[in-house]
Parts: C-alpha cells; structure tokens; sequence
C-alpha cells in the first residue's frame, strides 16, 4: 500500500528560483539561505520518496481572475513550468502521477471536499522553487508530483483549521491506494511577509517561530490561529502558511523534527523550512 | 457603504477581499495580460488603445498609466497582479516594495537585510497616528 513517510514545509519565495536558475547560490546574500538547505539536499536523496504530494498556491499564473479554486488537484501526465512574466523558469518538466492522483481526487469527494479537478495546468515558482530548494537542478525531477494549489491570494484562503482536515483526508486517501509508493508531502509558502502597501517588508521571526513549533507538536491547536492573526501578525501574504496545515493534516500526530531552517531576508520574506518524520 | 472588517485597522494593508476583487477585475485582468510577450508589445505599441479593452473605471486606468502602485491596491488591484505591470516596466518584487513604502529600493533593502519591518508599531492603525 501506499503510505506518508514525511513532510517538509518550505518557502517559495520566486527570488530563490532566479538565484539558482542563474548560478548565483553562493555570494553573501543568497549563499547562508542554499546552505540552510545543504542537510536537505542530502536528506531527501537517502529518503527517496516515490512521490511527492506538493501543496502550493499559484501566483495568477494557471488560474486568473476569472477562475479561483479554493482546492484545486492536479490530475495532469505532466505539468509544463510557466511563464510568468519573464520566461519559464529552465527547469525539467514536472511529471505527475496520474493514477494517484485519480485515486486522491475521487477519496477526497467522496470524504467530502469537493476539490477542483486539474487536467491541464501550468505551475509557477509556488511549486518549483521548493524541488530546487530540495534537489537542486538535476535534468530531471527524481520522481513524480501530485500538485495541490491552494486559493490564497483572494481573501478569505480556507482556514488553517480546513487545510489540517484535508490533510488528514489527503492520508486517507493516500493510505488506501493499492500500490507500494513512499509519498513525501510539502506544505510550501511562507513565513511571514508582506509584499503590498505601505506595511510591505514586514517580518516576524518571534510569531514565525511559535508557528513552526505549534505546527510541529501542537497542531490541533496551531490549526486554529485565526486569519486576522495571520494577517496582522505574518503580514498580508504570510497568510499563506495555512498550507502548512495541509500537509501538517497529512502526517501522523505525533512526528519527529528532523531538520529546521530559518532565515531572513529572501527578498521581502522570512524563509522558513522543517522536516517531519512520521513515528 | 460596506461594513466594517475586522482587518480595516491594520495599517498600511488593503486585504484583497471579494469586495476589493470585485471592484479590481478589469484593472487585474488588464494587469494579468502582461505576463504574455505579444500582449507586452501591443502594451508598449499603444498604450492607451491596449488598456481601453478592459472596461476599467477612469481612475483604476489613470493609477495604471501613471504607475500609481499604492493607489491600484486601494481601487481594488492585488499585489500579484500589479506586480506584472511593475515587472514590464522593468520593476521587481523589492524595487516595487521600495516604491509602496515610499523608501526607496536602497533603504528598504537595508531594511529587509536587517531584518525586516518589525511588527512592533506596526500593528494597529492607531500606532500610526504620529506619523
């Protein structure tokens, strides 16, 4: 059977894509941040997931203004890196996994969350610049993803609280698929920031920490911090931690922490990264 | 006009809600368009026929022509929309930042190097007063 062996959380702060992608992953600025993620690299190559479940919202890049999922589940063969603005990213194609995904998308309804199917969908840096904080830039990705992107740019994103619950629905479902596959999951975005207004460049470090720590051994409780919470204290994007629960909601209550990174700046935002391993 | 949200009294913020979604959706969708190069070149040939397809009211397109960032945000732009207009101006992520606060790329960047905004009197509406 299928089965969750980890998690990991991580920032996709676009900057970190545009490093890598031109080299520049070692000078003052960037070199501390891609060195945070040297135990990562190493980590997740003994770990060798089959899959990994990647949670994730997109920038107004597949979905525009017309169209806004709250949940929406890639159910694609694969997923062409997009152009934002300034070029695809030049990083390999993201491959899915289309049997699981099919598997996922009909357990999730059936258990009650009437998530958006995705047969077509481009991805942005929300969900490539974590596989090159975690791989690097290999020719290819090591395996195949299944892309969960979240509705966090208009407000109200669903609560922390839903995210946790469709983890746990995202386990379920991943539990009682018929094949062997080791499935690490990534709640990715964060930590605190906000890139709008005159309030932009806020930073947190004090709340992000609580966060993370209340994410890691008390996420009943930590599922419950309010949006207003999120606003004001992790800045007008840092709302977009709640994704965090998801794949929190995916691993077993009791996890071990085996990696945790902080660091601040990447640009306008605090770049947070922990490891989980269920026990 | 609309009620009162419990996040009007956090400073320096306009929470893109369904209110301020509804109000942007032409100026966001004009905005969006410039991801695309064709769409860029036809921008950059004749800017004022390119954003009159999108049926924007004569302020949002006034904020939009004359690069009005903070004032897009309040007529109902969001950031990752208007960021795609500051991108084909040539403008990135932080260089936007340092125009919204009105520091400046250099001083904000030495902010952000520092460490950030700190949430202390930043909070609330009413720790700005003195301002």
């Amino acid at each position: 059977m299928a089965y969750v062996s980890s998690g990991v959380a991580c920032s996709h702060v676009p900057a970190l894509g545009v490093a890598s992608d031109s080299g520049n992953t070692t000078d003052d600025y960037y070199g501390p941040i891609f060195q945070g993620f040297d135990f990562s690299k190493e980590w997740i190559a003994k770990e060798k997931p089959d899959v990994i479940f990647l949670v994730y919202n997109d920038h107004c890049t597949a979905f525009d203004a017309r169209v806004i999922p709250t949940f929406a589940l890639g159910c694609a063969a694969e997923y062409q890196p997009a152009d934002e603005g300034w070029g695809p990213r030049p990083v390999p194609v993201v491959k899915g996994h289309q049997r699981l995904s099919a598997h996922i998308a009909q357990s999730l309804v059936l258990d009650e969350f009437d998530i958006t199917i995705m047969n077509e969908m481009e991805v942005d840096h929300g969900l490539t610049v974590p596989l090159t904080m975690m791989f690097g830039q290999p020719d290819a990705w090591p395996c195949p993803v299944v892309p969960l992107a979240v509705n966090v740019v208009q407000y109200p994103a669903p609560l922390g609280r839903r995210c946790y619950a469709l983890g746990q629905s995202i386990r379920k479902a991943i539990d009682s698929f018929p094949d062997d596959l080791k499935v690490c999951v990534f709640g990715t975005g964060g930590m605190s920031h906000q890139l709008q207004h005159q309030r932009a460049g806020l930073i947190n470090s004090e709340w992000d920490d609580r966060f993370m720590n209340l994410l890691v051994n008390e996420p009943d409780k930590g599922c419950n911090i309010d949006h207003i919470e999120y606003l004001r204290e992790a800045g007008s994007e840092g709302i977009e931690l709640v994704m965090w629960y998801v794949m929190r909601g995916a691993m077993n209550k009791k996890v071990e922490e085996i990696h945790r990174f902080y660091h601040v700046p990447a640009s306008n935002t605090a770049v947070g990264h922990l490891i989980l391993e269920n026990r | 006009m609309t009620e009162s949200k419990p996040y009007d009294d956090i400073p320096g913020t306009v929470v893109f809600d369904s209110d301020q979604a509804a109000r942007g959706y032409h100026l966001n969708q004009f905005c969006i368009s410039l991801r695309l190069q064709p769409n860029r070149d036809a921008f950059k040939a004749d800017p004022e026929t390119y954003i009159d397809q999108y049926p924007m009211s004569a302020e949002q397109r006034e904020a939009a022509l004359n690069q009005q960032w903070n004032r897009m945000l309040e007529l109902g732009g969001n950031i990752y929309y208007t960021a795609k207009l500051a991108a084909y101006h040539g403008i990135n992520f932080q260089e936007l930042a340092g125009l919204m606060t009105g520091m400046g790329s250099t001083s904000y960047r030495k902010m952000m190097v520092d460490g950030g905004r700190s949430i202390d009197g930043n909070r609330y509406k009413s720790e700005w007063q003195d301002k």
